[in-house]
């Protein structure tokens, strides 16, 4: 098109940016999943069209927390020692092999804070993707039966590229 | 404030981001030109209800101090 050649690369590229915000769920620790969950909730909020991505560490955050049925040795044992689900995410600091997260849990119920299972439910009542990165699941043998059943899809990398291309807001998490 | 208000919501004791997402959620029911008032006492609550209107188009009316909470009046825009 003429209007195009008149334009400049980053003119084009704002034009194909969308009212949309994309975040790389990459930790399983509790406080940034918070810190990932709330972003997204106020993405979703103002009316972002919002995808969350979950890999590696940051696929516990998305784990029914029923035992993972993997294949192999490796597998099961991570599967032991890595079961996650929502409320066995422990904090990045002061765990203290997982009594910190008893501690941070009472210290946000009494200041009223809403639970991250709570927070999660409400992603999903506002329409935020959930997918998960297919690599890391095979890597850690999780299956999409581990995963609970809000989660949309199971992608690759092409899918968060596309998705990461369209949006104003790109996060890591 | 003399507004005809359409719908109240409740955000007594909510943290961020709850008050806005049930914010969000809520104007979602409300027709174009339609009132909705947040009793909120979160702090966070009087940037953000603000900020959140400008964010996405509608129509912040303002906010009056109550006893130990504050009212925002928000207004869907068309």
């Amino acid at each position: 098109m003429a209007l195009c050649a008149t334009m400049s690369k980053s003119q084009v590229r704002a034009m194909a940016e969308e009212n949309k915000a994309t975040i790389v769920v990459f930790s399983g620790d509790m406080d940034k999943v918070f810190a990932a969950f709330i972003i997204a909730t106020g993405c979703a909020a103002a009316g972002m069209d919002t995808t969350l991505f979950f890999t590696f560490w940051g696929l516990n955050a998305i784990k029914t927390g029923a035992p993972i049925k993997a294949q192999s040795f490796l597998g099961k044992m991570m599967g032991l020692v890595n079961r996650g689900g929502i409320q066995r995410l422990n904090p990045s600091r002061f765990s203290f092999g997982g009594i910190g997260r008893g501690l941070f849990h009472k210290m946000m119920s009494d200041k009223n804070v809403t639970s991250l299972d709570d927070l999660r439910q409400t992603l999903v009542d506002l329409d935020v993707h959930l997918l998960a990165c297919k690599m890391s699941m095979d890597v850690l043998e999780i299956s999409r039966d581990d995963l609970i059943p809000e989660v949309e899809n199971v992608v690759g990398v092409a899918t968060f590229v596309k998705e990461a291309a369209d949006s104003k807001i790109q996060l890591f998490i | 404030m003399n507004v005809k208000v359409d719908m109240v919501q409740d955000s007594i004791g909510q943290l961020c981001p709850m008050p806005i997402a049930f914010l969000a959620k809520n104007m979602k029911k409300l027709e174009a030109g339609q009132v909705l008032t947040i009793l909120a006492d979160d702090e966070g609550a009087e940037a953000d209800i603000p900020a959140w209107c400008e964010q996405t188009g509608n129509q912040f009316l303002g906010q009056e101090p109550d006893d130990g909470f504050v009212r925002y009046y928000v207004q869907k825009s068309g």
